[in-house]
């Protein structure tokens, strides 16, 4: 037995080098076994994304729902499940391409050397960025079309334009696993990581996923603006309802842009990083 | 210039601190170095889901055809209680689960603690009793948010604190006991937050009474440990709920708490004795 | 002043049982005595703590429950004796039972059978008693990353007791001794892995144990760190402190022990000090050949009964005599042409072939 040769192995596995502090060094397990193993090994992990948003939608659908009645948009008065709904596509939506392109990156970049071994493969620093992200699409395509599936069931959907929600829900992806990731190219430390999760909290609760933009002061009113979950949700609630118009194409261009500037951005830290 | 021992010269009468309270010390002090930011998170969380959820939602709710049943509070009152009891079972499971486990599995302090007097029940008071400290102070600073917004309901509002502990450790102890049997990865832990947490925390009658879900689903609610701290809450800070019920309600957790701890208890001497 | 030189116990009572506080009373400067007037390389005083055992095992036995199938038999059986004082071994192969004997010896492990006394007491009983006065250095570190190194040491003391001044100050003591006091403030992610290894030694020393468990004190560490750790323990040793060490390298055992069992596959093989055994299973040298491939076979039949012993390995020929260089002089006296050769004495690891048949590390 190799005695000898067996302790130094273990002492410099991945899995001891993580500092375990509170909750870092679970979360950063669940993603390595996600995306370095087989997806078999965690597929009921891989399950409990695509439940979450679908708990929200009966609870809050239905429970508040029926203390609410129905929202008043601008194509008229909406149930509130059918108002809530592409909000939480676009939440979940968010929250697997950060989750993907922040934890899953920060851990590779500074434990695993994936990367390292990669670029010596000549591989460019845009097809390791691309090649992060596509692999959070893919998954995150998965759980749209189910979701847009339990949304047809509970006859939610207004208009056909809904069956563009799925393509547009991976258009809001890319844009935050583009920007997620060129954050994440500049953290330090997995407490620095834990900051970008709590940013994501009053996204998630001031981008009228709930409750329209109406209940705002118009100074408020316009911070939200700003926020990208808020467009992308318009997006996809527009297609959901058919309120379709021009203005969407402007929502649209936002995320161009993210896209746009997220890429080439972690693409330039990511050469900076690893190829110096 | 060879260093020596010298042996420890001490009076001869020995310390009565019990194993329990040195376990709870070394854990006060680890946490020492994130307080700050826990105590930032535990004012700022609360701040945002008060202005979200209770005036933003509740301008919805307050002018829905709903309204009324909401007991004759506003949808701030009615929120607010539930709040502090749903962000201590997230808390506390969230600190009972990679924590735990990675004393057993990664930094493995508690294999050092158990070559030493303490003994592995000892251990396992402790570290309930440090969940239950931190739950405490997150709570409190919760309460005091919910004071400031004006809804926390007089001197009795004041209990809700305890119960926010007492809901939130009834179920963290469960997710030790799971900390100390889990010999593999984490992956047990997500699922146990997924399916479990979240789902408790959107039927347990936190943001909608639980007369709004059908009958089926309703049923779930009478057994979610949630639902019960978020009655007593209720009672707490609301004056709803009659006193038999409130009774039935802490006797459900304090056997729910009772019974994890004596699961816990057996998961980690297990684990540490072999 | 005569202060009692004694170790804390903690929440534990003080009362020491029979044999121990006999010694502890009668001696005058307390717990550990002749501490200070000990020469260094004497041999343990055996007259005034002859009645001192530190472990008496006879029989002991310890098996694992498997899901599927019979019980995994960790150790089967032993028997063992260690005064006060001693420096005592077990080596082995890793799965020859060790740790198991270890972690039964530092009562965090119940026996399946025999009968085992620590420090005259019966560990399934007194089990919190013993850990008292016990100090433990486990395979696996166990260290607090978030804390710094001085505040591991502090901790540890507190949970035998020890009031808290008493605990800083001794931490400053075990910085020193481990020669850790630069990096006191320093967190233990920071450490080497050396490091790491001199705070887990110095940190079971907070309790000034009488017994200490080292279990694979130096595997995975660099030549230098390892001969650091060596001189430390040595210096406990002079101290007066009973070291149990078990380990399988063969030059730590015959470094640091005064006796040594050899272990494998849960029972004991051999027992004597590293002389006695390389005496007794070993000859004073070893003549190794090195053939090319193949040759090997044809030159077995030829050195046959120019040793006393010959062992076959797979890559070289090992030819057990008294005398190496007059062997070799033989062997090439009758023809043979070894690429390579080697006369060295004979060490432990040659012992542990005799005895098993197989190597200590392969």
């Amino acid at each position: 037995m190799t005695g000898a040769t067996l302790q130094p192995q273990v002492r410099t596995t991945l899995l001891l080098r993580i500092v375990p502090l509170h909750l870092y060094a679970g979360r950063t397990h669940v993603i390595l076994e996600r995306s370095l193993l087989a997806y078999q090994r965690s597929w009921l992990v891989v399950l409990t994304g695509f439940f979450e948003p679908v708990f929200y939608l009966l609870a809050m659908g239905q429970g508040l729902g029926s203390l609410i009645g129905q929202v008043s948009t601008v194509a008229g008065p909406v149930a509130y499940a059918a108002y809530i709904a592409p909000g939480l596509l676009a939440t979940s939506a968010m929250n697997g391409a950060i989750f993907d392109s922040t934890i899953n990156v920060f851990f590779k970049l500074k434990y695993a050397k994936l990367y390292d071994g990669m670029l010596a493969a000549s591989l460019g620093p845009v097809d390791v960025a691309l090649g992060e992200i596509v692999w959070s699409l893919i998954r995150g395509g998965l759980y749209s079309v189910a979701f847009v599936l339990v949304m047809l069931v509970m006859g939610l959907l207004a208009s056909w334009w809904a069956l563009l929600a799925v393509p547009v829900a991976l258009i809001v992806a890319f844009g935050f696993a583009a920007v997620g990731m060129a954050i994440t190219t500049f953290m330090k430390t997995f407490q620095q990581m834990d900051w970008i999760t709590t940013a994501l909290l009053p996204m998630f609760l001031f981008s009228t996923t709930f409750y329209p933009l109406g209940v705002y002061p118009r100074a408020v009113q316009i911070l939200v603006e700003c926020l990208p979950l808020y467009h992308g949700i318009e997006l996809i609630r527009g297609l959901c309802l058919g309120l379709v118009s021009p203005g969407l194409f402007l929502h649209l261009l936002y995320f161009a842009g993210m896209i746009g500037v997220g890429v080439t951005v972690a693409s330039r830290r990511l050469e900076r990083l690893l190829l110096r | 210039m060879a260093p020596t021992l010298r042996p420890l010269v001490t009076e001869a009468s020995p310390s009565r601190t019990s194993g329990t309270v040195l376990v709870w010390q070394y854990l006060m002090l680890v946490w020492r170095r994130s307080a700050l930011s826990t105590v930032i998170a535990g004012i700022v969380t609360p701040l945002l889901y008060l202005l979200a959820l209770g005036f933003g939602l509740g301008t919805l709710v307050n002018s829905g055809p709903g309204a009324a049943s909401l007991g004759g509070v506003s949808y701030v009152k009615y929120l607010a209680p539930a709040l502090v009891t749903a962000a201590a079972l997230q808390a506390g499971v969230g600190e009972a689960a990679y924590p735990v486990y990675s004393r057993f599995k990664w930094s493995r302090v508690f294999w050092g603690i158990s070559s030493t007097p303490v003994s592995t029940a000892q251990i396992t008071n402790g570290q309930l009793l440090f969940l239950a400290t931190r739950l405490a102070i997150g709570s409190a600073l919760y309460y005091v948010v919910v004071l400031v917004f004006g809804a926390a309901g007089g001197w009795a509002g004041l209990l809700v604190i305890p119960i926010a502990v007492l809901t939130g450790a009834s179920c963290a102890v469960w997710v030790m006991a799971l900390a100390g049997r889990m010999r593999r990865e984490g992956t047990a832990f997500n699922v146990v937050f997924r399916f479990v947490v979240v789902p408790m925390t959107l039927f347990s009658g936190s943001f909608f009474p639980i007369e709004r879900m059908p009958g089926a689903i309703r049923w779930l609610a009478y057994i979610s440990p949630l639902w019960h701290g978020n009655e007593l809450a209720r009672a707490a800070m609301l004056g709803t709920g009659s006193g038999l019920a409130v009774l039935g309600h802490l006797v459900f957790l304090v056997v729910l708490g009772g019974a994890g701890l004596v699961t816990a208890r057996h998961a980690f001497s297990t684990r540490l004795i072999v | 002043m005569n202060r009692q030189h004694r170790p804390w116990i903690g929440n534990v009572e003080s009362r020491w049982s029979g044999v121990a506080s006999a010694v502890v009373k009668s001696t005058p400067s307390g717990g550990r005595p002749e501490l200070d007037s000990r020469e260094p390389g004497a041999e343990p005083a055996q007259g005034s703590q002859s009645t001192d055992s530190m472990i008496s095992a006879i029989g002991l036995r310890k098996s694992f429950p498997v899901k599927s199938g019979p019980d995994v038999e960790a150790v089967r059986g032993i028997d063992l004796q260690v005064p006060r004082g001693e420096a005592f071994g077990f080596l082995g192969p890793n799965g020859a039972g060790k740790s198991s004997t270890m972690r039964m010896i530092a009562c965090v492990s119940p026996r399946t059978g025999g009968d085992l006394r620590i420090l005259g007491l019966d560990p399934a009983r007194d089990g919190v008693r013993i850990r008292a006065r016990l100090g433990v250095v486990p395979q696996q570190d166990n260290l607090d990353e978030e804390l710094s190194v001085r505040e591991n040491l502090f901790i540890y003391g507190r949970y035998f007791g020890i009031p808290r001044r008493a605990c800083w100050a001794k931490a400053d003591e075990l910085l020193e001794f481990a020669q850790l006091q630069e990096k006191s403030r320093a967190r233990v992610d920071a450490l080497s892995g050396g490091m790491k290894r001199r705070l887990t030694i110095a940190r079971s020393l907070m309790n000034d144990p009488e017994l200490l468990l080292l279990d694979e004190p130096t595997t995975g560490l660099d030549p230098q760190a390892r001969h650091v750790l060596w001189d430390r323990l040595f210096r406990l040793k002079q101290q007066g402190v009973t070291l149990i060490l078990t380990t399988h390298y063969m030059d730590e055992a015959e470094q640091l022990c005064d006796r040594l069992v050899v272990m494998d596959d849960g029972r004991i093989a051999a027992e004597g000090s590293p002389a006695e055994l390389i005496e007794r299973f070993s000859t004073r040298e070893v003549l190794e050949l090195r053939f090319t491939p193949g040759a090997q076979e044809a030159a077995e039949p030829r050195v046959a009964d120019l040793a006393e012993r010959i062992e076959v390995l797979p890559d070289r020929l090992l030819l057990y005599t008294p005398d190496g260089e007059a062997t070799l002089n033989t062997v090439l006296a009758a023809g043979l042409r070894p690429v390579s050769t080697l006369v060295r004495r004979s060490t432990l690891e040659d012992v542990f072939l005799r005895l098993t048949g197989r190597s200590l590390v392969d």
